[in-house]
């Protein structure tokens, strides 16, 4: 008997309580950088696109939502024709992220993605695409690869010595 | 139309109008209150302090399909929510709610009200019965022996506060608390109805014919639409209606000190007991069928009649001259 007037009596000094509902539209959570949402694609510091299209993030993919075709420039960068995203099926598991060996796709901390139509959350390249290098500053695929591109030989990336001349007796 | 007429037409719409409007209005206070005591906001978008959420539940019950299953007994099946709310409301006839706003001072009024509460156990069983569902049927059971088990000590409860004022009439009753509110002489009969009362509308934690995690939806599991809406309305004005029966016969009723019109009085304490009703939801979790029973007849019933007797013998002691 006691203890059901105690309890009653708990639960009306929570009147006085702080309400621990963050009212959503107007106050918004904060978010940790390290939060898996939204997939970008990002771009070097020099505003090259940095996906070379290899693949690894649409197949470690567990929904199957990423598709992509890659093509190379007239310098011999690998790019993706076409980038197409799925959000209605993205589980948000960020395998992408890792698997991917150029720090292109990252996942960012925004979730309102909301559509009306389902076919709106099919994103293209153009949608993904953003003009910065994301979480990764002073990254560049292409100058620590050891890769030979338009602009860069073989032996100029970053920590590469220059090729051996296999055709010459000099030590 | 002659002076009185007038006054009872006017009596009649205004208490159906403020109690059709109540009701619903404590849909809204209930979920608000609930949050509150939760540490939540509850609803509060639509409207003033989302007080319009209550617009747009009708209208959502009022576009839901209103569905009779087939294997319904059908015409038990749509008379089951009308009892409940035509019940209920007629309860309210009895109810002074200021001197001179009483829809009908009937002599035997806490007779009537009991009666009415009586025919109000024939919704649920109807509606459980009629729907031809296990769970509907296994709420409606218990919700009879609930309403039946709990109506007896109800009434006994209320013969104290009879013999103190000396008749069934609620307004007779109110008037006799001029001196001392009835709660003070009569606190375990105040007790015991407030209990009785919560398990006559059987409202949590006493919602055992519906108990939604044992029963899905107990004796309503079936109905759909307004249908539902009309239990739903029956629930709460079954709140308002042990409210008020409280505050008239063990509160004073609309008496009060005189910076307030007595109307305000009654509503003021009606709504309190209205609190305390959500509050008992906020707070306590819902015993078990058979302990219900026990608490019922083991321990109720007898200290009902140990206060009934100890009253009776009192108010003998006072009134007859050969003690």
């Amino acid at each position: 008997m006691f203890s059901i007037i105690r309890s009653m009596w708990i639960v009306f000094l929570h009147m006085f309580h702080k309400r621990e509902t963050i009212l959503y539209p107007e106050v918004k959570n904060k978010l940790t950088t390290r939060w898996r949402g939204r997939i970008v694609l990002t771009r070097d510091p020099d505003m090259g696109e940095r996906c070379v299209g290899c693949y690894l993030c649409a197949a470690a993919c567990p929904v199957d939502c990423i598709s992509l075709q890659a093509t190379e420039d007239e310098h011999g960068r690998r790019y993706p024709e076409f980038f197409r995203i799925n959000f209605s099926r993205c589980i948000f598991c960020g395998y992408c992220e890792e698997a991917c060996p150029t720090y292109a796709i990252q996942l960012i901390p925004d979730f309102e993605m909301g559509e009306y139509n389902r076919q709106n959350l099919v994103y293209e390249k153009a949608d993904l695409l953003i003009d910065g290098p994301g979480k990764y500053h002073g990254y560049n695929y292409y100058n620590v690869a050891g890769i030979a591109i338009g602009g860069k030989d073989k032996g100029q990336a970053e920590n590469e010595n220059p090729p051996v001349d296999i055709k010459s007796l000099i030590p | 139309m002659d002076e009185v007429t007038q006054h009872h037409l006017l009596v009649v719409v205004g208490v159906l109008a403020a109690l059709l409007t109540v009701a619903p209005g404590l849909i809204w206070l209930e979920r608000r209150l609930l949050a509150l005591w939760q540490d939540r906001y509850g609803p509060n978008r639509a409207g003033p302090f989302g007080v319009l959420i209550v617009l747009a539940d009708t209208i959502k019950l009022f576009f839901k399909e209103d569905w009779i299953p087939p294997f319904a007994d059908k015409f038990v099946f749509v008379l089951a929510p009308a009892i409940v709310a035509i019940s209920v409301l007629m309860s309210f006839v009895i109810i002074p709610f200021a001197p001179g706003v009483i829809v009908m001072d009937i002599n035997i009024g806490i007779l009537f009200f009991l009666a009415m509460s009586s025919m109000g156990a024939y919704s649920i069983i109807l509606g459980g019965w009629a729907s031809n569902n296990k769970y509907a049927l296994l709420g409606s059971m218990r919700g009879a022996a609930q309403m039946i088990s709990y109506e007896v000590f109800m009434g006994l409860a209320l013969m104290g506060d009879v013999l103190l004022a000396g008749s069934f009439s609620l307004n007779d009753i109110v008037e006799a608390q001029r001196g001392m509110w009835f709660v003070v002489p009569q606190f375990l009969g105040f007790a015991i109805f407030l209990i009785a009362g919560i398990a006559e509308t059987h409202r949590l934690p006493f919602d055992i014919p519906e108990s939604e995690s044992e029963l899905v939806a107990g004796f309503h599991s079936e109905y759909s639409g307004m249908k539902f809406g009309m239990f739903f309305v029956g629930e709460y004005l079954g709140i308002t209606l042990i409210s008020c029966l409280v505050v008239s016969l063990y509160f004073g009723g609309w008496l009060g000190p005189d910076f307030l019109p007595p109307i305000v009085w009654f509503s003021l304490k009606t709504f309190g007991f209205i609190g305390l009703f959500i509050l008992l939801r906020a707070s306590l979790p819902r015993p078990r069928y058979d302990q219900l029973m026990d608490y019922g007849w083991k321990i109720l019933l007898p200290v009902t009649l140990l206060n009934l007797m100890v009253t009776a013998f009192i108010v003998l002691m006072k009134t007859d001259p050969l003690w």
